[in-house]
């Protein structure tokens, strides 16, 4: 269907370790992400794949091993310095304003982008509101996108599910990621929802060029929309590669379908 | 303001010339409402217009247009038009192989499409195209509006908007004057749109209408309403309807007025609050879905607001109407109509986006008797209007303070209206359809050789010239004694009462009257639950003496208005009786789309109708009956035959 061009490799993790007390929650998991490809992270109940967003994200610090971001290595960052070098994330649980509307909501994420401050922004000085207005196009641009334009004004927590699932979308896209971060983005949604977010996912890869890393419970929708899988399972990785490499992987199979070990 | 150029595009450019810098088109784009003056408009038309010229579309070629509500989508009628082309626009949700058939119908080379969505329609019918054998050239250009997700279509022929426009302004400069002369060389008799039918009765045809009908149409309805410059008007319904084209491209042309696309369909609403059209359509269950959601909010308002609420509407519906009729009313009544206006009907206007209107439209299906008062007696200038895709939609307007609610209004200017014998209405004037494409035997069928067209609709003219619908012509009959049998005018009055689901009327060849009627179960069931009666079940409850008594009622009332209605008089119910059981589609007795099938309801019912006409006063019958899992029953019951109240015929005071 497309023909975008997958590139270098952006983000490489490296022998990443992360235990919560006794509890191991990740063994020395490594894999890269290459630029403007789009990236599942799958795996069963509990297999470690949103405490490996977390540790990308900078919400937790590994204890051992490090990512590397466009060349520069970390070993551990925090969130804002993440969300400043291009790393926006979605939530699994959404974390939205609920009695703020859509387009409010939006704007949020154009935050870090705003360089007036605080009191120049409440008062309207200067060139505060100008900065404004060009934040407001974008953030318009991204409503038009996503097709919400009639919930603009409505505030969030009167929209269904799937709808606010499409703002939290929104305001991560609004602070023009290079690598946008999906937790579950269609968990609970019908099958509707879930054609209408693929669709989504796939047009943010190839109109905004944003590398995508993304946790998916639906073994349909990952196999059919990602360019490569990394299967973990109880904290280690024990698969890599294509949709297809992945399908026919026999540990694949066993941690999907239970057989006996 | 006014011109009276013989063609769209020459109207366009005398537009462009008296007021350039005037709006013409607003679409809500980004949130905030872009404008195109009528300069804009002309500009963009004419780099349009080039833009094809230079792929070879030229004069009488054919130009399909698909997509919802755009201006760009409206530009293109006129680029077309500038050409000597002849613009096609279809219905955007239909299917790929529904277009098809239109597109070859049409020999449609060209298509101008709104979004990612329709191309790969486009794209799905040429490949159905090329599969057809005997096909000659299918569609070769497909241009975009939106190039929202169309990067990376390589297909042959797809072309953006902007590299249309960037084509012509490149043409325009190598052939200077080819527009102008272009333009100039178009006439008022040339065909300058084609509408599909929607094909209800067989293949949909193609209707030519000339510029000349419909800006006759067009003038005819800025003249009786007087818009002009500084009207506004929401574009939301489908293009390939003749409705929409009457509006939104004839009256808009003639009239100058301001064109307001909304952002989206989900928008209309929104949009529409913050536009403040002075000037609106639409079909009656827009107004009906308005009205509910109005409905259900003042239900949940305070007691003090509902109080009040109640209150002003009460006065309203006295004399409401008739204040915006003109009629006289009491001093005191207006006083308290003004103070109801500050308090309630102007913030609910407000809310339904209503607040400026002077003139709402409806027409397509008949509109409730409730639902037309609400709206006139809360100020909104609401009228209805008659026509078909073969006249224009332009046959009958109502005309302000001569509104009356049962009839569609007097014949439009330069129309002519005739009843023929057999009641059907024939129209001869102005908007009158020229063909349809291509098929010389369908055009032969409804234009008769004295230049009438058969709507193929039965009606009425009362004494003052007020045309009123009554059925399709080919459900029409004779009473025996001559008058004019109109079985679903009847059943429709029928209906409107909550208790009654179906009826079924009979008469065609007889001397009176007769009705089977059908209880709707839960109304009457909860009906009779209020009062304490006793019933099992459907059979049961439709056969208790109290029922009878509820439906011999509601006929009265129907018998009355029949009575008082010209020509109608005779045709008032003498006896009934009500069915034992509900008539279903899967019986067969219904359509799909649960319209009463006469014909086979008398076959299957004789017994019943030789015992309404037979004077006997009961009769019992058995029915055989298919359940939703398949199995069959039979059900079985005595039904009595109970004469109804019938009243002297009114004669009108003419």
């Amino acid at each position: 269907m497309s023909n975008r061009k997958i590139g270098d490799v952006i983000l490489d993790v490296q022998n990443i370790s992360l235990s919560f007390g006794g509890v191991k929650a990740l063994t020395d998991i490594s894999f890269n992400v290459r630029e403007h490809e789009v990236r599942a992270i799958i795996g069963p109940n509990g297999a470690g794949k949103s405490s490996m967003l977390n540790c990308i994200n900078g919400v937790y610090w590994p204890q051992q091993g490090s990512i590397t971001f466009r060349g520069q290595t970390f070993k551990h960052m925090n969130s804002r310095q993440v969300a400043e070098m291009g790393v926006a994330r979605t939530f699994q649980n959404l974390a939205l304003f609920k009695g703020m509307s859509v387009l409010d909501n939006i704007m949020t994420g154009r935050n870090l982008k705003m360089k007036s401050g605080l009191f120049a922004q409440a008062l309207r000085w200067g060139p505060a509101e100008r900065e404004e207005l060009q934040h407001r196009e974008f953030v318009e641009h991204i409503i038009d996108f996503l097709e919400i334009q009639a919930h603009r004004k409505t505030p969030v927590g009167r929209l269904p599910y799937g709808l606010q699932k499409r703002v939290d979308l929104g305001r991560a896209l609004a602070m023009e990621p290079q690598v946008l971060l999906l937790d579950e983005p269609m968990a609970g949604m019908n099958v509707e929802e879930k054609q209408d977010m693929s669709r989504f996912i796939l047009d943010v890869n190839d109109e905004f060029g944003a590398t995508i890393v993304l946790i998916e419970h639906d073994m349909g929708v990952v196999m059919d929309i990602s360019d490569r899988v990394v299967v973990l399972d109880y904290g280690k990785k024990i698969g890599d590669g294509t949709p297809d490499e992945v399908r026919n992987n026999e540990d694949v199979i066993r941690a999907y379908l239970g057989v006996e070990h | 303001m006014q011109t009276t150029a013989p063609t769209f595009p020459r109207l366009l450019l005398a537009h462009a010339e008296a007021r350039p810098e005037a709006p013409a088109v607003r679409e809500k784009d980004l949130g905030i409402w872009q404008t195109w003056t009528w300069n804009a408009v002309a500009q963009e038309v004419r780099e349009m217009a080039c833009g094809l010229a230079s792929l070879g579309f030229k004069a009488f070629d054919n130009l399909a247009i698909v997509g919802a509500n755009r201006p760009h989508l409206y530009m293109a009628v006129l680029a077309a038009q500038s050409l000597r082309g002849v613009p096609v626009p279809l219905y955007q949700d239909a299917v790929a192989s529904e277009m098809v058939f239109m597109l070859n119908d049409a020999s449609i080379e060209f298509v101008i499409v709104e979004d990612q969505e329709q191309v790969d329609k486009l794209l799905e019918c040429r490949e159905l195209q090329q599969g057809q054998e005997g096909q000659q050239q299918g569609i070769r250009h497909i241009i975009y509006d939106d190039p929202k997700g169309l990067r990376h279509y390589e297909q042959p022929g797809l072309m953006s908007y902007e590299q249309l426009r960037e084509l012509g302004r490149a043409f325009d400069k190598a052939n200077a004057g080819y527009y102008d002369r272009a333009v100039a060389s178009g006439e008022a008799s040339d065909v300058g749109v084609i509408l599909y039918t929607s094909g209800t009765t067989g293949r949909p045809k193609g209707v030519c209408q000339t510029h000349a009908s419909f800006i006759a149409a067009g003038r005819g309805g800025v003249e009786t309403d007087k818009l002009g410059p500084g009207d506004n008007i929401m574009s939301y319904l489908p293009m390939a309807w003749v409705g929409d084209h009457l509006f939104s491209v004839a009256q808009w042309l003639v009239g100058g007025f301001t064109l307001n696309c909304p952002e989206s369909a989900e928008t209309v609403m929104n949009d529409m609050r913050e536009i403040g059209p002075s000037y609106y359509f639409g079909p009656p269950r827009t107004f009906e879905g308005l009205l509910t959601a109005v409905s259900i909010r003042m239900e949940d308002a305070a007691a003090p607001k509902r109080w009040l609420y109640a209150k002003f509407m009460a006065l309203a519906q006295r004399v409401g109407a008739d204040i915006l009729n003109g009629a006289p009313v009491s001093t005191g009544d207006r006083f308290m109509y003004s103070l109801g206006n500050l308090l309630i009907y102007g913030p609910l206007r407000n809310v339904l986006g209503m607040s400026r209107i002077r003139v709402a439209y409806t027409a397509g299906a008949a509109i409730g008797p409730d639902l037309f008062r609400f709206y006139r007696s809360i100020g909104v200038n609401l009228k209805q209007f008659y026509g078909q895709t073969e006249t224009c939609a332009y046959v009958c307007l109502q005309q302000d303070g001569k509104v009356k609610l049962q009839t569609v209004g007097t014949a439009a200017p330069g129309i002519e209206l005739k009843i023929a014998d057999d009641g059907e209405v024939l129209v001869r004037g102005v908007s009158v359809l020229k063909e349809y494409y291509k098929r010389p035997d369908a055009t032969a069928e409804v234009l008769d050789a004295n230049g009438y067209f058969h709507t193929g609709d039965a009606g009425v003219l009362d004494s003052e010239g007020h045309l009123r619908i009554i059925d399709r012509a080919k459900d029409v009959g004779r009473l025996v004694g001559g008058a004019i049998f109109a079985p679903n005018y009847i059943e429709n009055k029928l209906k409107f009462f909550p208790q009654i689901k179906e009826a079924v009327c009979f008469g065609n060849g007889r001397d009176e009257v007769c009705a089977f009627i059908n209880i709707d179960f839960e109304a009457v069931g909860n009906w009779a639950e209020r009062r304490g009666l006793a019933y099992g079940g459907y059979v049961d409850l439709a056969g208790k003496p109290e029922v009878l008594t509820l439906v011999a009622e509601c006929i009265a009332k129907v018998n009355a208005d029949l009575a008082a209605e010209d020509g109608m008089g005779e045709t008032q119910i003498a006896r009934f009786l009500v069915l034992h059981k509900e008539l279903d589609p899967d019986d067969d007795e219904l359509t799909r789309t649960r319209k009463v099938r006469r014909g086979f309801i008398a076959e299957k019912y004789a017994v019943l109708v030789d015992a309404l006409y037979g004077g006997k006063t009961a009769q019992y019958i058995e029915t055989q009956v298919k359940f939703e899992d398949g199995r069959t029953g039979v059900v079985s019951a005595t039904l009595k035959i109970n004469d109804a109240k019938t009243f002297p015929i009114v004669k009108a005071a003419a």
